[in-house]
């Protein structure tokens, strides 16, 4: 008896050394049954750019994996129970909370973070989340606008990411946005800083390589907000742009600039097809 | 007062009579170290969560201290052996006198 349970633990050793192989091209699964898409075929528009689109989470190493692949490991399931608690509560002149307005958020924004940026018809303009949910507390609550970047915008963020896990990204480029998304394209491709470097030297000619001790990704945002080990803080993805900017050694934007919103429209672009991953970890 | 102060706690609902189970916990709190200096260069004061318990059933389980040098946001991820149903009680103490608790219930079967 003793004997067969021993024989059954050393096989299950064997399968989870397998699978820590594995890991690096292996799927992302939440919490052992929810399968995200961390690999696709390019969109149309960065044909002659890149066949093939990668999350940021496949570049990590295993230990950083693990950490997404389970809520409870995931430091940036705080993040969404706070923004969770700031949806159901008033603020403002207003005395209305968001959760008054937009009642359940699992109906009411399911499906809205895989689309932004967007378009908003009545303001006339392209909108990141952040903004959205800047408008809202400021137009529909009464409240202050809220700081880009880390806080209580981008826990509100991660509830809202948290209804749209696992649906594909798919921002639309054509129509009202056109402009405005090939503003970003410029920018990206363009040298900037003393260092003389593209969002595109580093994310589409070297991702997979080291650049120090760290291994490159293709600067998706599929995976924002992202907890990031290093500063255990929870970053939007104007918040992750400032950072890289400042790495070629240029003067950057401004967090909630009119640059930083083209750029994050084409870089949401050219994640179409992986999944929204909620919350997701990075080094 | 720290901020935003929320326990998290992982028990399995159920387990066999004398099962080790893996228990694992976390608390969201910034875990000031005391040694750090404001941009105006004067000190933050030290705010962190120096104690965990857990018991089962009244008996203590683990009793951990814990010191300033630990980062934001403690985990815990330790053993149990299950010798009947009952609870888990896990309670964190804070510098400012704060005490966060939670329960978790197990079941035989
Ligand atoms: C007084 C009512 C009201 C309150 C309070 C309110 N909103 Fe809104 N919100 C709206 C309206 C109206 C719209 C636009 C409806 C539409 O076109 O989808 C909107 C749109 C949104 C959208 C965009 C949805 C989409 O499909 O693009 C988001 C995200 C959002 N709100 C988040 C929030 C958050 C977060 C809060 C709390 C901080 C909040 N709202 C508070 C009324 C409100
Ligand atoms: C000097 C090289 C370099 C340049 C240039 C650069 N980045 Fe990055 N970027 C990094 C590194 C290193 C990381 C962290 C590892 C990774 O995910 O690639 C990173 C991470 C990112 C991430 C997070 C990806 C994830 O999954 O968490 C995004 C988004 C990003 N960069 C966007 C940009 C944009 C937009 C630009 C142009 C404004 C840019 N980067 C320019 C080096 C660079």
């Amino acid at each position: 008896m003793t004997k067969t349970v021993l024989k059954g633990a050393i096989t299950s050793i064997a399968i989870l050394a397998g699978a820590g192989m594995a890991l690096a091209e292996g799927g992302l699964v939440i919490n052992g049954d929810l399968e995200l898409t961390t690999e696709a075929p390019a969109a149309d528009h960065l044909a002659g750019h890149l066949t093939t689109v990668y999350s940021g989470w496949v570049f990590r190493d295993s230990f950083t994996q693990a950490m997404e692949m389970d809520d409870f490991d995931n430091p940036g399931m705080l993040f969404v129970d706070a923004g969770e608690a700031m949806w159901n509560e008033p603020a403002g002149t207003s005395g209305k909370a968001c959760a008054d307005c937009h009642a359940d958020a699992s109906e009411s924004m399911a499906g809205v973070r895989a689309v932004y940026p967007k378009w908003n018809e009545a303001a006339g303009e392209v909108r990141t989340l952040e903004m959205q949910i800047n408008a809202c507390r400021t137009e529909n609550q009464g409240a202050e606008a809220l700081k880009y970047g880390k806080g209580d915008i981008v826990s509100l963020e991660a509830y809202i990411s948290m209804q749209s896990r696992g649906l594909p990204m798919n921002v639309a480029i054509d129509g009202p946005v056109a402009d405005v998304w090939a503003q970003g394209k410029e920018m990206y491709y363009t040298r900037t800083g003393q260092l003389e470097l593209s969002c595109a030297s580093c994310h589409e000619e070297n991702y997979g390589n080291l650049i120090r001790a760290e291994t490159l990704s293709q600067g998706q945002t599929n995976g924002f907000p992202v907890y990031r080990i290093k500063d255990s803080v929870l970053t939007s993805a104007s918040g992750r742009f400032v950072g890289c900017v400042r790495d070629t050694k240029a003067e950057t934007y401004k967090i909630d600039s009119s640059e930083f919103v083209a750029l994050e429209l084409y870089v949401a672009s050219r994640g179409n097809g992986l999944s929204v991953e909620g919350v997701s970890v990075r080094n | 007062m720290a901020e935003n102060v929320t326990p998290r706690v992982r028990v399995p609902s159920s387990a066999a009579a004398g099962e080790v189970i893996t228990i694992k916990t976390l608390i969201s709190h910034i875990m000031e170290s005391g040694q750090r200096k404001n941009s105006d260069g004067n000190l933050i004061p030290r705010s962190i969560i120096n104690r965990f318990t857990c018991d089962f059933n009244g008996q203590n389980v683990i009793d951990v201290t814990l010191e300033p040098a630990i980062s934001t946001n403690p985990y815990f991820e330790f053993q149990a052996q299950v010798p009947e149903a009952g609870t888990y009680t896990f309670t964190w103490y804070d510098d400012d006198g704060s005490v966060y608790t939670d329960t978790k219930d197990i079941a035989i079967g």
